[in-house]
């Protein structure tokens, strides 16, 4: 088949499309988000006490910092959803979580006895935040995925990092409103695995699923 | 190698083709082609592709151009879109000829003729779709061009003939994908 006679195909081809895709991506990451985080709420439940803590410094800093991660993270995984998309400093971006949790981490080393700082790290539900964070953030990423199919990332592996970075974020939000550890230095220590897994998993499907 | 006026033509293009506007369609296609192919020649020397190879880079970019076209950030230049997604199908076309020892042929120089006659890679992707399929994508061109010829001549509704059509080309390009895994 000559070149022209393709052409002729796709022009046959064309409908009017409205390509909003920068508004398709992050609909589907904000649905896969809201609905998990309806069903944890329904069934799980937010923390008894949240009546009482939901004002702290320790509380709102887990806030702060998990969707201080996602929120960058989609907006880069936007970005770079687009074929001529490079890499940039705006990848600074994400540096913005880990510089508010290191602070928060010096300020509780600051204001508390070392004697109590290993009770604080080792907390209470380590293994419930190491394994509920991924499963939180698989529909998230799901859906994220899903919408960048119809993307054409400039690189597919660090596409779903970002991906999966904006899922763990998120996973880790919906996360904190269960979770009774409120210590930054439980924050520093567990949460970043749950997200690190996500994000390895992205980096994983990147290329895999979002080939094009 | 810059006309400049070719990025706004294609822009305008482009933009009015996302209205469904298949007249501009063609013009951006007539004119992207041939700097297509030329920018296309120019990078696949350099990865050992020869006039066949760069024809099959061309064609593949053209249809990825229309398959992913919603990638295009209207308020951002065309031609750098347009160049990332030819030099992904050319990383794509070095991976397959690596894949596959070049064939022996007794003009395999770099300046054949664009539409040489050894089997392409669109053919070869073509010949694994459906017959039906194959039969709607090869037919456009022959139906002066139009689907309504196409439905009058199969007798289907013209609803039924764009569908099939569309998933003619999706087929196309997922054959593409896989091919160069």
């Amino acid at each position: 088949m000559k070149t022209d006679e393709l052409v002729d195909a796709l022009v046959a081809d064309l409908d009017a499309s409205s390509p909003r895709l920068n508004r398709a991506i992050i609909l589907a990451f904000s649905v896969g988000a809201l609905v998990i985080a309806a069903l944890f709420i329904r069934f799980v439940g937010l923390r008894a006490d949240i009546a009482n803590v939901y004002a702290t410094l320790r509380f709102l800093t887990k806030f702060v910092v998990t969707l201080g991660l996602a929120l960058p993270a989609l907006g880069l995984t936007v970005r770079l959803a687009r074929p001529e998309a490079e890499p940039d400093k705006k990848l600074l971006l994400l540096a913005i979580a880990p510089a508010i949790l290191f602070l928060a981490v010096a300020l509780e080393l600051h204001a508390t006895s070392p004697g109590s700082w290993w009770t604080r790290l080792a907390g209470v539900n380590a293994r419930y935040c190491v394994t509920l964070i991924p499963a939180l953030a698989a529909l998230p990423l799901a859906c994220l995925l899903y919408a960048l199919r119809r993307a054409a990332p400039s690189d597919c592996q660090l596409a779903g990092l970002l991906a999966g970075l904006a899922a763990g974020g998120v996973g880790a939000a919906i996360y904190a409103t269960h979770c009774m550890d409120d210590s930054p230095l439980f924050l520093a220590t567990w949460y970043p695995i749950g997200v690190g897994v996500v994000a390895l998993a992205g980096a994983w499907l990147g290329p895999r699923v979002l080939d094009w | 190698m810059s006309a400049p006026g070719n990025e706004s033509d294609w822009a305008m293009w482009m933009r009015a083709a996302f209205r469904g506007d298949r007249e501009a369609y063609r013009r951006f296609f007539a004119s992207a082609t041939p700097r297509l192919r030329a920018m296309a020649r120019s990078h696949g020397a350099r990865f050992g592709l020869d006039g066949r190879d760069v024809e099959d880079v061309v064609q593949e970019t053209l249809l990825t151009i229309h398959i992913k076209r919603n990638t295009w950030d209207e308020t951002r230049p065309i031609t750098p879109w347009m160049a990332a997604i030819l030099r992904n199908k050319l990383i794509d076309a070095y991976r397959r000829r690596r894949a596959r020892p070049k064939e022996v042929s007794a003009d395999a120089v770099f300046l054949t003729a664009p539409d040489e006659a050894r089997t392409g890679e669109l053919d070869r992707m073509i010949d694994r779709l459906g017959e039906r399929e194959r039969d709607l994508i090869c037919s456009i061109s022959l139906d002066g061009q139009s689907i309504a010829a196409v439905a009058s001549r199969l007798d289907m509704n013209e609803g039924a003939v764009r569908v099939a059509l569309h998933r003619a080309i999706k087929s196309l390009a997922r054959l593409y994908r896989n091919a160069s895994k």
